[in-house]
């Protein structure tokens, strides 16, 4: 069966797109996928550093898009994870070195020998947003729960909707349920209610995913120590179709857990 | 000035637009000197174009589409009585079909003079952050306004949902229009050239409720309940 191409995209800068698609693609991998991961913010390049491949890197997306290596040389293939690969962005150059069509023809050849190919897209809904979400079957949306990066995410699942690429799915990152206990963060049902699409993720706010960043060790190599780790976990087996429950995210110090509508309470 | 013979109407889905008779490079100057001279008529607005017995080529379709689009005008159908013109703009993605709706929207009768406008649009869908609605008569929405999305109406705008974003009424001066809304929580609310804002403090639960211009200043009255001024 040909690959799924999913575009991790948020329209805002820092919700945590690439700590998404490093964790997605780690969890996918360990759950018995054939997964690649591609980097599509040339000349901002961080998938690399986030899951600790950037000594390895000789070839890039530009390198392949411009002929000087084939697709195969630019691939490079994580050592903790056999079945999973990194297409990295060039850090040299910018956005206008690639097109839609050169994304839509790299994807085409990977579908053959691949389950999933993520997409970690640029911030933004100009030309990376443009040629990252070009070859794609799916949309993830990131955003946080904070008035900015809500505003941005509707403005683009309005654009991924008029796209006709089937509707996006949401994941909201960073949730710190006391602040939403105390009311000074939205909830995952105040985002739900404003974007009123699928929810297929809660991320609780975890410093563990900035030590994670620095060693470039994503969490989900460690699931059962982390929440964030787990929920990254529980966003795969959902994409994988399995029906998982959202789990109660419990904060240090916090006593109970905080409902908001039926069905969605501040879980992960 | 020669005058065109393009002539404009309001219909359910939006403008219906008729060209003349003074063949085709005419008609498509004409159509352009009207997009240019009334800007925010026309932008964000929904177009069928009427092109009688012309026989149009994909090209020349494309060419029209495109000046519409210029305008940001969409173009969604396109109708003739040429065989070949239908299946150019079939080839296209345009409908070739009004379907049932009368070219023309009755006026309604009243006591009072309701004004010119009694044509207007109704959208089934929730207006995301970016995105905007106008229209020369009245809006109806049947589901949210988000902030960052904006509806103008030269008439009333009523949105069977939440309105978070910013909505102006009587946008061509008409002081006597009105937003209704299940949730008025606009960023910006403006009828005529008043503009207003909603109060800081957030509402707990929503009501219904008509905002209006009364002794020059905006209000908004509840649906239910006792007293006038800002709800809740």
């Amino acid at each position: 069966m040909a690959a799924r191409v999913l575009t991790v995209t948020s329209g805002k800068g820092g919700v945590g797109k690439t700590t998404l698609t490093a964790n997605l693609g780690v969890a996918l991998a360990m759950q018995g996928q054939r997964v690649v991961v591609i980097d599509a913010d040339v000349g901002l390049r961080n998938l690399d550093v986030m899951l600790g491949l950037e000594n390895r890197i000789v070839y890039d997306l530009v390198d392949v898009v411009e002929g000087r290596c084939r697709l195969r040389q630019a691939m490079v293939r994580d050592k903790r994870l056999s079945e999973l690969y990194l297409l990295p962005a060039a850090q040299t150059r910018d956005k206008t070195s690639v097109q839609p069509d050169d994304m839509v023809r790299i994807c085409d050849q990977l579908r053959e020998h691949h389950d999933y190919i993520l997409i970690d897209s640029p911030a933004g809904i100009e030309q990376g947003f443009r040629y990252a979400i070009a070859p794609s079957t799916g949309i993830l949306i990131v955003t946080n729960p904070e008035v900015s990066a809500v505003r941005d995410a509707d403005r683009v699942i309005g654009i991924v909707e008029a796209e006709e690429k089937g509707p996006p799915r949401l994941v909201i990152n960073r949730l710190r349920p006391q602040l939403v206990k105390r009311g000074e963060m939205l909830s995952v049902a105040d985002v739900v209610e404003l974007l009123a699409i699928d929810l297929i993720g809660v991320v609780p706010e975890d410093q563990a995913v900035l030590f994670s960043a620095n060693r470039g060790q994503p969490l989900a190599f460690a699931k059962d120590s982390s929440q964030a780790g787990q929920s990254f976990h529980n966003i795969a087996r959902r994409i994988l179709g399995k029906d998982v429950p959202f789990m109660p995210i419990r904060e240090p110090g916090m006593l109970q857990r905080i409902l908001g509508i039926v069905g969605l309470g501040e879980d992960g | 000035m020669t005058l065109d013979t393009i002539t404009i109407k309001g219909i359910r889905q939006g403008l219906l637009i008729t060209l003349g008779d003074r063949g085709w490079s005419e008609e498509l100057r004409d159509l352009e000197s009207r997009l240019s001279a009334s800007p925010s008529f026309f932008r964000g607005g929904r177009v069928a174009l009427d092109v009688g017995s012309l026989e149009l080529s994909y090209s020349e379709i494309e060419a029209v589409h495109t000046l519409l689009t210029r305008h940001r005008v969409e173009l969604w159908a396109l109708v003739g009585s040429s065989a070949a013109t239908e299946a150019a703009a079939q080839e296209i993605g345009l409908v070739i079909d009004l379907g049932p709706s009368a070219p023309r929207e009755k006026k309604t009768e009243s006591q009072e003079d309701e004004g010119p406008m009694t044509e207007g649009m109704v959208v089934r869908r929730t207006l995301r952050s970016g995105q905007s609605l106008r229209h020369p008569g009245h809006i109806v929405v049947i589901g949210d306004v988000n902030p960052g999305a904006e509806i103008v109406a030269g008439g009333d705008i009523v949105v069977w949902g939440r309105v978070r974003g910013v909505v102006h009424a009587g946008a061509l001066g008409d002081e006597g229009a009105v937003i209704c809304a299940l949730d008025l929580s606009p960023m910006q609310l403006r009828i005529a050239g008043h503009i207003a804002r909603s109060p800081e403090e957030r509402r707990r639960t929503a009501i219904p409720e008509m905002a209006s211009v009364r002794q020059g200043q905006l209000v908004a009255v509840p649906w239910q309940g006792t007293g006038s001024g800002w709800g809740g």
